[in-house]
């Protein structure tokens, strides 16, 4: 399997203003240094609570947002990516470095080059109350896409949309009907038939299930599995959930202020967890399993803010096993066994 | 166990534009004394509206048709039905015997007070003779002590404090601290009460695991994540020491971590005051960690009543099952309901979830299924059993 | 439910926004048929100008002639009325579209985009709210000459700041939804975004405050007539009739209400007009808002 999506070292920062003169006064460090390869066909997982950048990652990589550094290769050979790393390492030749970068890098494309882009990689946001336009059509909405990228005109538009929407499961008689005549689910379908019209390769969902019911979300969900199979489809799947991410991801990535605290496939990360958040984040997830109530380690404190995080290890004032070296030193994103990697100098 | 609770045949409805929403249809429930009751739900079940019905805060267009809801009242011991009380009774049970907790700690709490502020203000409110109480024990001590100048000067005004604070102790509502407290100027001679809710504020915040309450106390919401706001807002329902507290999502806009601290917390609540908890949520998962009984609804009606490991070991109703293989675990295929949830405005008739029903049988389309009985302690409505 | 029932709904639930609809109605139809209901005399060739019936100053009071009488100067107050009342949907209909227009270009520009563009147009307008209006207008008029086409432009000039401003601020709003977010994920340009998903979704309390802020500018158009620098003599213009009736508001002393139709007709005429377009914005707001769920 070939890397279809690779980000290296991508910070994304908000400034946070202050002062009379609205100067920044310091920045959130929403993002701070996540590199993370997505191979083609899989579904990765992306767990983590709330302010730990998971949205933003999603975001900055779609480039809804312009990354503060780092880079974003989307579909890009190993060749390229190899001799920009060396070319930046030798800190010359900087034309060449930019006309490359300018060619690859998602993080520099101007404007026009990222809406075409967005042919190819779409977003489905979390609430599918607000991610509709509430004045417009379904056949509108659904078409949309479509008439942007002038990917198909007249009469192949509406036979198209019909096609997309019998896809996610809606029938073609409530092409005249407004959003809000619509449930919950049935619109995150909607949505979800908004992304495929341009026939993407990768489609990143921020949390789509969160704002539906348990009975929903597994229809929801058996639809994702279904279409991914059907257009061999690559998937980065933001959840705060590790049950859903457990069940139905390949791969999967941990955050925690910004930064990827963990990655490994599902069964290493839920049954051999090596950094202490993950474990805790494991052990603080309620199982519909009354007889598994026992044993819970109850992670004390709070998330703090990417704005102030903590020096070094931003887990170790929660961390029982923080020592000097995790308040003084942030540890790196290191290979611990296959496919396994873990940022955590007393890893579990 | 006694019952703390008794719902009987509860019929909600909403008068809206586009005809009646069946919001609860002859719900039948009991809350023990102590227990942890959970309801769980789809969107739409009517398990809000339940606990809105027990606090009579069923908003505008519902109405609640019929029913009864009796409440015991163990301070008085006595029976309340809750559905005849005048509104003035009402209110003084709302707050102080029943209190809720809602999903949104940020709209829960008043931005433009602090947090100290708001609780102290349940205090004041329902607590006010047992505040002067405390506050005329607190001048007598400073009569009895000290034979300095500036005590003898003051010692006629604390006596006359004194007799004030004991007659706020005494009577319900009496007429001199009553017409005190409206005179902007002397409304201050009654400060005592105020600092006496301060500090059994701090108290209970204290109660509620909240680190620094001294400083927390004289905060603003928005100065407080959401996870010490949501226990702010618990310590709120907590202060007048309430004989049941409704929890409606507690959790929801939480962080799993955090969740993972409230749901001990209640866990720890309940063992403290033997409070009766009615939990309503929308996660099994959060069911199974804190409840000690849990009922299922679907559109407005009961499906099945069980113990915790019972409902989730042995679950009979179809619904039941089939929410329970529903929920995302490793190694399982995922099984979805087919169908939608059951239109409001026109729910099938017979059972409710016939047209989802895996098991359905000509009967279940046109006649209602009773709760029943089928194992001790286990009601089911189904034609199943 | 459709838009159309729940319109209607809307309206027969307040009797008075139903009150504005009629009122407005039988102006539009007033104004419609000015030439049956009024026609002009033969051999006249400005419809608008009214026929006068000789030169003395004195008012004359209804007669078979002049049903409503006349004014200073013999100008008949009927015709007056009637063909005014097309003056005022011209003033009112123009005054309002443009406001609107500069109003929504402005407002989304500066909402939209944000940053300096929206420091620079903010300030401009700062700078024409800061001027008292009436005074604004006034000096326009004498400067562009008196007339009802400098009134209607220098009643764009004073309006449209609070529409730029009151734009932005919905446009603000709206630009944070998930919705516009999504559009512009799917690849769509700012000027896609911004006319099929931001306006739509912004502009209903710009429109809501333009209905009812018509009646404002025929007041404010009138105001201006009043103080002489409105329509040229002679010209159908409510606000002129009510200048022609300045010298006779109070009658000589054994009959101080001698010539009340001079005054009273064409100021009833401004008052219904005002008063049916604040009931319709209302009728507007009940039904446009979003507020208020349709369930």
């Amino acid at each position: 399997m070939d890397t279809l999506v690779d980000i290296r070292r991508l910070k994304k920062h908000f400034p946070i203003l202050g002062g009379v003169l609205r100067r920044p006064v310091g920045a959130v460090k929403a993002v701070d240094g996540v590199s993370l390869a997505i191979k083609r066909g899989q579904w990765l997982g992306l767990v983590g609570e709330s302010g730990c950048g998971k949205t933003t990652l999603a975001k900055t990589l779609i480039r809804l947002w312009k990354p503060t550094s780092g880079h974003i290769y989307f579909d890009v050979p190993d060749v390229v990516k190899a001799e920009i790393e060396m070319l930046e390492s030798q800190d010359k030749n900087g034309s060449k470095l930019n006309s490359l970068l300018k060619e690859n890098d998602l993080g520099t494309f101007s404007s026009s080059r990222v809406r075409s882009f967005h042919r190819r990689a779409q977003l489905v946001h979390q609430d599918p109350f607000t991610s509709l336009n509430p004045r417009m059509k379904i056949k509108n909405i659904v078409a949309e896409p479509l008439k942007i990228h002038h990917v198909l005109s007249g009469h192949a538009v509406e036979t198209a949309v019909e096609e997309l929407l019998d896809k996610v499961g809606l029938s073609s008689g409530q092409l005249e009907r407004y959003p809000h005549q619509f449930s919950g689910g049935q619109r995150q379908r909607i949505a979800i038939a908004r992304a495929l019209a341009t026939k993407p390769e990768f489609i990143a969902f921020d949390e789509p299930t969160s704002a539906l019911d348990v009975s929903v979300q597994a229809q929801i969900l058996n639809l994702l599995k279904d279409l991914k199979r059907e257009f061999g489809l690559t998937y980065l799947y933001i959840t705060h959930e590790l049950l859903i991410a457990e069940s139905v991801c390949d791969y999967i990535a941990v955050m925690y202020v910004g930064k990827v605290v963990e990655m490994g496939k599902p069964e290493e990360i839920f049954h051999t967890p090596r950094h202490p958040y993950s474990q805790s984040l494991i052990a603080a997830t309620p199982v519909p399993d009354p007889t598994r109530r026992v044993g819970r380690i109850v992670l004390p404190g709070e998330v703090p803010s990417p704005a102030n995080p903590p020096p070094g290890c931003h887990f170790n004032p929660r961390c029982s096993r923080a020592s000097d070296e995790c308040r003084e030193f942030e540890p790196e994103l290191k290979l611990i066994s296959n496919d396994h990697y873990v940022a955590c100098f007393y890893p579990l | 166990m006694e019952d703390l609770v008794r719902i009987r045949d509860l019929t909600v409805r909403f008068h809206t534009y586009e005809g009646v929403v069946y919001a609860i249809d002859d719900l039948d429930l009991d809350i023990r004394q102590g227990e942890t009751l959970g309801i769980v739900g789809e969107t739409g079940s009517g398990k809000t509206m339940t606990a809105l019905a027990i606090l009579r805060l069923i908003p505008y267009p519902g109405r609640i048709e019929s029913g009864s809801i009796v409440f015991f009242d163990k301070g008085l011991r006595s029976e309340l039905e809750l559905l005849k009380l005048s509104e003035d009774k009402m209110r003084s049970i709302r707050g102080c015997k029943i209190s809720m907790v809602f999903q949104e700690p940020g709209s829960a709490l008043n931005p433009v007070y602090t947090i100290g502020d708001q609780i102290s203000e349940v205090y004041l409110l329902h607590q006010r003779q047992e505040l002067g109480r405390q506050a005329k024990r607190r001048i007598d001590s400073l009569l009895g002590n000290g034979g300095t100048l500036a005590a003898s000067i003051k010692r006629p005004f604390w006596r006359w404090q004194s007799r004030l604070y004991n007659k706020i102790a005494e009577g319900s509502n009496p007429l001199e601290p009553r017409i005190l407290s409206h005179i902007p100027l002397f409304r201050r001679l009654l400060w005592r009460l105020k600092d006496e809710a301060g500090l059994l504020t701090v108290s209970m915040l204290k109660d509620v695991e909240i680190p620094d309450p001294d400083r927390v106390a004289g905060r603003y919401p928005h100065e407080l994540s959401g996870g010490m706001k949501q226990r702010a807002v618990i310590a709120m329902a907590l202060a007048c020491s309430p004989e049941l507290l409704i929890a409606d999502e507690p959790t929801t806009s939480l962080d799993v971590t955090i969740q993972a601290q409230m749901l001990e917390l209640f866990r720890r609540i309940k063992a403290d005051r033997g409070a009766s908890v009615l939990f309503i949520t929308h996660n099994l998962g959060v069911a199974a960690e804190v409840c000690d009984r849990v009922a299922v609804m679907y559109a407005g009606r009961l499906c099945e009543v069980a113990g915790v490991e019972e409902i989730f070991l042995h679950p009979m109703h179809p619904y039941t099952k089939a929410l329970l293989e529903a929920v995302p675990m490793p190694g399982k295929e995922l099984q979805t309901i087919p169908g939608a949830l059951a239109d409001a405005f026109n729910p099938p008739p017979g059972c409710r979830f016939h047209p989802r029903c895996p098991s359905a049988m000509p009967t279940c389309q046109h006649e209602r299924p009773k709760l029943k009985e089928v194992a001790k302690d286990h009601m089911v409505a189904c034609y199943l059993y | 439910m459709s838009d159309w029932r729940f319109t209607a709904r809307q309206l027969a639930k307040n009797p008075l926004s139903l009150t504005g609809v009629v009122i407005i109605a039988i102006f539009i139809i007033i104004a419609i048929f000015a030439p049956l209901i009024a026609p002009t005399p033969a051999g006249q060739l400005n419809s608008y100008m009214i026929p006068r019936d000789g030169y003395w100053a004195e008012p004359q009071p209804p007669s078979a002639a002049h049903i409503l009488g006349t004014t200073q100067g013999q100008y008949d107050i009927f015709y007056g009325v009637v063909w005014g009342a097309r003056s005022a949907f011209r003033v009112a209909l123009v005054v309002m579209s443009i406001t609107l227009l500069i109003g929504i270009v402005l407002g989304s520009l500066a909402g939209y985009f944000g940053g300096v563009l929206d420091e620079i147009l903010m300030r401009i307008t700062d700078i024409f709210l800061a001027f008292p209006w009436l005074i604004l207008a006034m000096a326009l008029v004498v400067v562009l000459g008196p007339g009802l086409k400098s009134v209607m432009i220098a009643l764009i000039v004073v309006w449209w700041p609070s529409y730029a401003r009151l734009i932005r601020g919905d446009i603000l709003q709206v630009r944070e939804e998930d919705y516009v977010e999504a559009a512009r994920g799917l690849g769509a340009s700012s000027g896609r975004v911004i006319i099929r998903h931001v306006l739509p979704n912004a502009i209903y309390p710009a429109l809501i405050m333009a209905s009812l802020d018509i009646g404002a500018v025929v007041l404010s158009a009138a105001a201006l007539s009043f103080l002489g620098l409105g329509a040229p003599e002679g010209y159908a213009d409510w606000g002129q009739m009510t200048q022609f009736a300045q010298n006779w508001i109070v009658g000589p002393l054994d009959n101080p209400l001698k010539y009340w139709y001079a005054v009273i007709i064409p100021g009833l005429f401004i008052l219904f007009f005002v008063l049916g377009w604040n009931l319709l914005g209302d009728a507007f707001r009940d039904i446009f808002d979003p507020r208020l769920a349709r369930r």
